[in-house]
Order: C-alpha cells, then sequence, then structure tokens
C-alpha cells in the first residue's frame, strides 16, 4: 500500500526522545533506536561510539522487509518481534505501527526477558505518537504547495559541487 | 516516502537504480561513491555473492549540502537485476521517491530491458503506486561497446513518453551524475509539502 510523505515535528520528537529514553533506563541497554520502515534513523539514545547508525537503519530496516516477505510466504502478516543473538552484543527489533521499528541493543548482562517486555511497552507507546502524529499531518491537509517545485539546475549542481 | 525531519530540516529520500542483470546498477553507485567528498558520504553497503553479483541491495547514503535551508539527504539503492530474485526488488521499492533504469545498450539485452521495465511498473503498482506518476530518469548505459542498438530505437522501445535520458558510460562515469543530478531534481520538485 502506498505510504505518503513521513514528516516529523519538533513535539513529535520530543515525545518518542522521552520513550526511548526511558526504554534505555529501564532495560539497561547499550543502545535504542527508531527507524522508519524504509530505512531512515529517526532517533537515538544511549552511547554507541563511532557506531555507523546510518548503516544500522538501513540494514535494519531491510532485514525486516525480508522477514515480513518470508512471514507472509508462512500465511503471517508479520513476525513482530526480532532477536539476533551474538556473543558480547545482541540486537532486539520490534515493530512500531505500520511504520517504524525499535532497535534495542544489549550485551550479555541485560536479561532478554526484560529486554522484551520493555521494548514491547515503549513499541506500544511509539506507535500511539506516530498515530497522532499522522492524525495532526491529515488535519493540517496533504497541501499541494512545495518550496521545491521552481528548483533550478544551478541548485542542484550547487548540492553536488564539493 | 520522503521523510522529512524538521527538528533537524533535514529531507531524506530514497532513490533506487533498476535495471536488468549485469547493467552496470552498481558500477553506477561505485562510481558515485569515488568522486564524492568522503565528508559528503557514508559507508557503502554491497550485499553481494561470491562472484560480486547483487544478492539484495547495495546502499550509498548521501548527505549533500543544504537546499533552500533544508539539508538534502539522498539514499540510493540498486536492486539485484537476476531475474529470479524478483522478491527482493519488491521489496526495495519500498518507500521509493525516485528511480534510474539503467539499461544496457547492447543488442542482445534490448529484450532484457523491455522485461525489466514492465517488472519494475507491476512491482511498484504492488505498493500502489505508478511509473507514470513517479520521478524516474532513463540511463542508456555501455554506450562505449560497439554493438549497441541506436538511441532512436532504444528510445522507441523504453522511453516513449519522454522522461530525462542520459547516454552513459558508468565505468568511466560519463553520464553518471548527470543521471544523478536529473533524478534528485525530480524527487525535490514531487515532494508534497515542505516549509512549514
Amino acid at each position: 500500500m502506498r505510504q505518503t510523505q513521513f514528516d516529523l515535528h519538533k513535539k513529535t520528537f520530543a515525545a518518542i526522545q522521552i520513550v526511548i529514553d526511558e526504554l534505555l533506563d529501564d532495560s539497561g541497554a547499550r543502545g535504542v533506536f527508531v527507524v522508519d520502515r524504509v530505512g531512515q534513523l529517526i532517533s537515538q539514545a544511549g552511547r554507541m561510539g563511532e557506531l555507523d547508525t546510518t548503516s544500522l537503519a538501513t540494514l535494519a530496516a531491510s532485514a525486516i522487509a525480508a522477514t515480513g516477505g518470508l512471514a507472509q510466504i508462512l500465511g503471517e502478516e508479520e513476525f513482530p518481534t526480532h532477536f539476533h543473538q551474538g556473543e558480547r552484543g545482541s540486537l532486539h527489533m520490534t515493530l512500531v505501527g505500520d511504520r517504524g521499528i525499535l532497535i534495542v541493543i544489549f550485551d550479555d548482562k541485560n536479561a532478554l526477558g526484560l529486554v522484551r517486555l520493555r521494548a514491547r511497552k515503549a513499541s506500544a507507546e511509539l506507535a500511539t505518537v506516530f498515530e497522532h502524529a499522522k492524525k495532526e499531518l491529515d488535519v493540517e491537509g496533504p497541501g499541494n504547495r512545495t518550496a521545491f517545485a521552481d528548483v533550478s539546475d544551478e541548485e542542484i549542481d550547487n548540492l553536488f559541487s564539493d | 516516502m520522503s521523510f522529512i525531519n524538521y527538528a533537524a530540516r533535514e529531507i531524506n529520500c530514497k532513490i533506487v537504480y533498476y535495471g536488468p542483470g549485469l547493467c552496470g546498477k552498481t558500477t553506477n553507485l561505485q562510481y558515485v561513491y569515488a568522486k564524492t567528498n568522503p565528508d559528503l558520504k557514508g559507508k557503502m553497503i554491497s550485499l553481494a555473492t561470491e562472484t560480486e553479483r547483487t544478492l539484495f541491495f547495495d546502499f550509498l547514503p548521501l548527505a549533500l549540502g543544504e537546499i533552500r535551508g533544508f539539508k538534502a539527504r539522498f539514499h540510493l539503492y540498486t536492486v539485484p537485476g537476476q531475474v529470479f530474485y524478483d522478491a527482493s526488488r519488491k521489496l526495495i521499492l519500498k518507500g521509493v521517491d525516485g528511480a534510474v533504469f539503467v539499461a544496457d545498450s547492447q543488442d542482445e539485452r534490448m529484450e532484457a530491458n523491455v522485461e525489466s521495465l514492465e517488472n519494475l511498473q507491476t512491482n511498484l503498482i504492488e505498493h500502489g503506486l505508478n511509473l507514470h506518476e513517479l520521478p524516474w530518469v532513463m540511463q542508456y548505459n555501455k554506450r562505449d561497446l560497439p554493438n549497441v542498438t541506436p538511441l532512436e530505437e532504444m528510445r522507441k522501445q523504453l522511453n516513449p513518453t519522454g522522461v530525462p535520458e542520459f547516454e552513459a558510460c558508468a565505468t568511466t562515469g560519463e553520464g553518471v551524475f548527470e543521471t544523478l543530478k536529473a533524478v534528485a531534481k525530480g524527487v525535490l520538485t514531487n515532494l508534497q509539502k515542505v516549509g512549514a
């Protein structure tokens, strides 16, 4: 199904940040990320050093999309949670409505059960935040104005020049 | 599905390079990666087989400069061109904002080009999209080879509606940035509402 442009305003970001900061504290995880289903990073919490968050977001969304395809082959709509266990670090992913993915990165000191429990609660809260943001956008209307309708070749050239 | 972050004043757009197997989609991205200032690009990811054929996708994030007060970020993807990877191609088209169709100009690949373009349209429809609505551009690649189909014939078969088109040789970079700039412009002018 076609998804429309995804606009997030400051108020929505603040609400998302509150939820993931709380999840980070409650679960003791190393990092928490919210990405959209297309693979763009929306928000993050925690200290992950030099982690390549752009690649993380893209690969997480791709993995979710691929396993979603597998789910449909099995007659399931989707697999709502994903868990990948490593020797030192593990990754837990939860779907957030039809728009987002909540990613929790944690190490072997954290109990999976606790992470799963807290992530499920946070996912429900984030789904409410997304739903609220979408309703606000619907009220504003899709609009037909675009600031870039008359963008010039020169402006595009400038984007690609160093 | 472009994602506009008003808090950071960023526009994020997804561009997909489509086309038949071995037409040069990955080579396009590799050239863009090689020629882009390291400050403006992220890590290029290639999920490929041991024989360097694309298995799932290639991904190149570009964080370009500002345009009208917004930072422009483009995420470039390729699809696997081989016919049997159709399920993967469908997944990668999810949320696409603009497309580049890379056609292989060699005579013997004309049928593969036509099939791949039809496949793009079919897969877009599954996402509720349509080639007539999506910003896309045509790239006639491998124009340096001796056995190419005349441009007029390729245009007739692959670009009857006259979307922006470019002759290219992705291995040397000819036409690569021209193609990318054209699709970027198409995507930006197609955004629904920015500036609130």
